[in-house]
């Protein structure tokens, strides 16, 4: 095989998990956008939906069709008692105490999942075949060209509802200006909890396709930590930053886990977003805010 | 009691200085001298430029051109903390004092650019530290705290005071920093008339016994025309007039600027009104 | 003469323990410490020697993130340059202990410094992020530098040594631990009531206008870095003698949450929140153990569920205290002690 089909591989494969990591950026995204709210907790929320999805189709032996939108409202429901019983009661507070609690969420949810499932790695149940795909010549996953087609159409999804629809421009209203938003007869609190749901469940589904690949454990969301650095690099608010940073930071990390070895990923990864944070503090596409004296 | 000896009032000259945001122009060519010593008001209509002209000379704004003269120097490249240290002090539009602390600590801060204690001492606390410290709170207790008759609100947190007190408290900061030349920024903006009289009656005591230069924005012109000494009227980022108050009062141009008609006598009346409210 | 007793007045009022009965509780606690040693079994010596470690790093990550306002998820990162900085300098040079200890604090700080410039340019949450990122490229760094930190397999740590006697039991290592930390906390009660403390806030509270009363803000930001820093290298000096092992993963990413998490119980920006929360989050798995033992009759897998439990409580205290008592440990106590001191005239 040539060096050239090869390279080609490896970086088909990074868009595959790029295109996973634009969409935990885009949970990210969806509920910075509305509550201004960094949730770290994105990653185990990947997790979560991992296992929910092993509950109901390993354990209730329930078919794949399922069992995915069983998880994903699953997630959906988690963000919605967690934006009702742990954020709203954090509005008005700083942003850092937010972050806060979303990393004690991070923290039960672990604990959550190694009491019911223990601490042990799992595998999904098989719901996409593994029958090999090629485009041209060139080999790929059929399981991360799977990962790539969702992760794309709810993405694209997403940008067409932002666009055009009523909530999208809702959620934008309130992003700009909570105060204003809600004098204007927007109902805010309905716009954060409909984020954390849509964010959550979000998280759940790329959690499915995640687990799909490498298996499920406690430890997978570290993967969460991956997806902040797209949204920090592409910026917090920004859609097509989450889109264009995530594909980006998968082909990135499959580069240096393939040529330079998987130990480098980390480094790279987090020296990015430092080299990021010093150019462009508010990401490459995000929106920069003005400080009054 | 008697305030100590002025540290010498500073002359502050303004040349030719203008500003842009992005193509904006928020100054163009502002010339002023707030001679030493004195009360020089800045006025104008909202939107005039008032603030941006004080932003320039506390360090806030880089003039696009034009330079800042303190005594003679130019301070135009200096930063902030580089101008507090040559004697700038300043109080701002909407307050700005440290809310979790007490009265007490946020004139302290005002010394902070004349202090020596370095960590180490610091951490220790004997010695330099701790005599610097003392002498501090002595002069802090002595000079301004009664002189700005704030004696029974020391240990309060600010958070907790009235929107007169708090400006008062930040007046008593900005003397904490041994100012040669004091920033107002609309000093009684918001308050009611009687504070407004003490905020006024501390503007000229201070002028009169600390003798530093004062540079005031304010809106309320019977403060301006009661107090100040040389009053430079801005409009759309550029000097309309300037002059002894009753002068400036009586330019048709800044009748105009004020009201959209150049009746002077009318601006007369208007504040005569605001005045009796 | 009106002046001589005003000076006296002031110079009361600034003193750290202005009460009578906070200078007899103060005696007390020092009786006690010194007492402490000779009535505790192993167990609980071990136990107050690691939370006193904690209260140190916990007290430097205080004076950065409670008191100067930026946040850190990189407080244990720092702890572990202090700790091989110490372990390098036992087995490479030789050199005693304390100046082993001073050198880890100062590389700890050097590094934190480094750290801290980011700050120049974006502050809350993105500060926050640049600290992860750092603690994760300073966690590469151990384990790939082999020569020094002995890589993955990590670097055993000579005991510590005073007047030749080597300082293997706890009760040896609680006089070197206890004093240094007990330094240290006077040492950050002295700094805020300083020019250099009262900046810190200043920053903390609005830096805007703390620059124009001349405090240079990344002077300031990078000093209290340092400082945090340092006190994380020294901790880590610490937890070396004490562990005598390091490896890459004993200061995880985790390790900075709880440090976080510690001062969000204890309360964030008082010298005693540190304290509080360090001993706190340090008993409170303990606390599980003994719970989970008492359970084990009836809970057949008892103790394969107190890691789990452990975890989920963590997060639930972090939770519980930042929605219901943002104040922290610190102000449950001044609330307590408002109560008895009204006491009988209050119901």
């Amino acid at each position: 095989m040539s060096d050239w089909l090869f390279f080609i591989e490896v970086s088909l494969a990074g868009l595959g998990s790029g295109a996973l990591l634009a969409l935990a950026a885009l949970a990210f995204v969806l509920i910075y956008k509305a509550t201004q709210v960094v949730n770290l907790a994105v990653g185990e929320l990947l997790m979560l939906g991992g296992y929910l999805f092993f509950a109901f189709a390993a354990g209730w032996g329930l078919p794949a069709w399922a069992a995915v939108p069983l998880a994903v409202i699953g997630g959906g429901l988690v963000g919605a008692v967690v934006e009702r019983g742990i954020i709203r009661p954090m509005l008005g507070e700083s942003a850092i105490s937010v972050f806060m609690v979303t990393v004690g969420l991070g923290s039960v949810l672990i604990g959550l999942v190694e009491l019911i499932w223990t601490a042990d790695p799992r595998t999904l149940p098989a719901f996409i075949s593994t029958k090999p795909l090629f485009l041209g010549e060139a080999y790929v996953s059929r399981k991360i060209a799977v990962a790539f087609a969702v992760a794309a159409v709810v993405i694209g999804i997403f940008l067409l509802l932002f666009r055009f629809w009523r909530g999208g421009v809702a959620l934008r209203a309130t992003a700009t200006d909570q105060a204003a938003a809600y004098s204007c007869g927007i109902n805010v609190p309905g716009v954060f909890s409909i984020a954390w749901i849509v964010g959550c469940a979000t998280a759940a589904g790329a959690g499915i396709l995640l687990g799909a690949i490498g298996g499920i454990s406690p430890t997978m969301g570290v993967f969460g930590l991956s997806a902040l650095v797209v949204v920090i690099v592409g910026g917090l608010d920004s859609i097509l930053g989450a889109l264009v940073g995530g594909l980006a930071l998968g082909l990135i990390q499959s580069w240096t886990g393939t040529y330079l070895g998987g130990e480098y990923t980390n480094v790279v990864t987090f020296g990015i977003l430092i080299v990021a944070l010093m150019i462009r503090p508010y990401g490459l596409f995000g929106t920069h805010e003005i400080e009054r004296l | 009691m008697t305030p100590g000896p002025a540290a010498g009032a500073a002359r502050l000259s303004v040349e030719d200085v203008t500003l842009s945001f992005g193509g904006i122009r928020a100054l163009g060519g502002v010339s002023f001298t707030a001679e030493p010593g004195s009360i020089t008001a800045v006025i104008g209509p909202n939107g005039a430029g008032k603030t941006s002209v004080f932003n320039c000379i506390s360090g806030f704004y880089r003039p696009s051109t034009g330079r800042i003269l303190l005594d003679g120097e130019n301070i135009g490249r200096l930063s902030p903390p580089k101008r507090a240290g040559l004697g700038m002090a300043r109080s701002f539009q909407n307050i700005a004092l440290f809310r979790g602390m007490t009265v007490l600590d946020n004139i302290k801060l005002g010394r902070h650019a004349h202090m020596k204690t370095n960590l180490l001492q610091a951490l220790v606390y004997a010695g330099p530290a701790r005599r610097e410290e003392e002498a501090l709170r002595q002069e802090v207790e002595e000079r301004i705290i009664d002189f700005l008759e704030i004696d029974h609100i020391r240990n309060q947190p600010v958070a907790t005071l009235s929107y007169g007190l708090q400006k008062r408290v930040e007046l008593a900061r900005a003397l904490a920093m041994r100012p040669r030349l004091l920033l107002l920024d609309e000093p009684v903006a918001g308050m009611n008339r009687e504070e407004t009289e003490d905020m006024a009656r501390f503007i000229l005591d201070v002028k009169e016994e600390w003798g530093v230069t004062i540079l005031m924005v304010e809106h309320d012109m019977g403060l301006i025309m009661d107090i100040s000494d040389h009053v430079t009227v801005l409009n759309f980022g550029e000097v309309i007039a300037a002059g002894l108050p009753a002068e400036v009062q009586a330019d048709p141009q800044v009748a105009e600027a004020y009201l959209g008609s150049g009746d002077p006598a009318e601006l007369m009346r208007r504040l005569h009104r605001e005045a009796a409210e | 003469m009106i002046i001589g007793t005003a000076k006296e007045t002031y110079r009361a009022d600034a003193a750290l323990l202005t009460t009578r009965p906070q200078q007899t509780w103060t005696g007390v606690l020092a009786l006690v410490l010194i007492a402490l040693p000779f009535t505790l079994n192993d167990y609980w010596l071990y136990l107050v020697c690691l939370m006193t470690i904690n209260a140190v790093a916990a007290t430097g990550l205080n004076i950065l993130t409670g008191f100067t306002g930026l946040v850190s998820l990189g407080q244990a990162a720092f702890m572990a340059v202090g700790a091989y900085t110490v372990a390098w300098m036992e087995r490479d040079l030789g050199t005693p202990f304390p100046v082993n200890l001073v050198a880890g604090g100062l590389v700890a700080a050097g590094i934190g410094i480094v750290v801290g410039i980011p700050s120049l340019r974006v502050k809350g949450l993105y500060l926050a992020i640049a600290t992860i990122a750092a603690s994760f490229i300073l966690h590469f760094l151990f384990v790939h530098w082999e020569a020094v930190t002995g890589g993955n397999t990590g670097i055993n740590v000579a005991p510590a040594r005073i007047l030749g006697t080597e300082l293997v039991s706890y009760f040896g290592l609680y006089w070197i631990i206890m004093p240094i930390t007990v330094l240290m906390v006077l040492g950050a009660a002295n700094l805020f009531r300083t020019r250099i403390g009262r900046a810190f806030i200043a920053i903390r509270d609005r830096d805007i206008s703390a620059e124009v009363l001349g405090i240079p803000l990344l002077r300031y930001k990078l000093m209290s870095f340092a400082i945090a820093s340092f006190y994380a290298g020294v901790a880590g000096g610490l937890w070396a003698y004490f562990f005598r092992v390091i490896t890459p993963d004993s200061f995880p990413f985790m390790a900075s949450v709880f440090l976080l998490a510690a001062i969000i119980v204890g309360g964030m920006g008082t010298i005693i929140g540190a304290l509080l929360g360090a001993a706190f989050m340090t008993l409170v798995p303990e606390l599980l153990r003994f719970v989970m033992d008492w359970a084990s009759p009836w809970l057949p897998n008892a103790t394969v569920l107190l890691s789990p439990v452990r975890t989920i409580v963590f997060g639930l205290l972090i939770i519980g205290f930042l929605v219901f008592e943002p104040q922290g440990l610190a102000e449950i106590i001044q609330r307590v002690r408002r109560f008895f001191r009204l006491w009988p005239f209050r119901t």
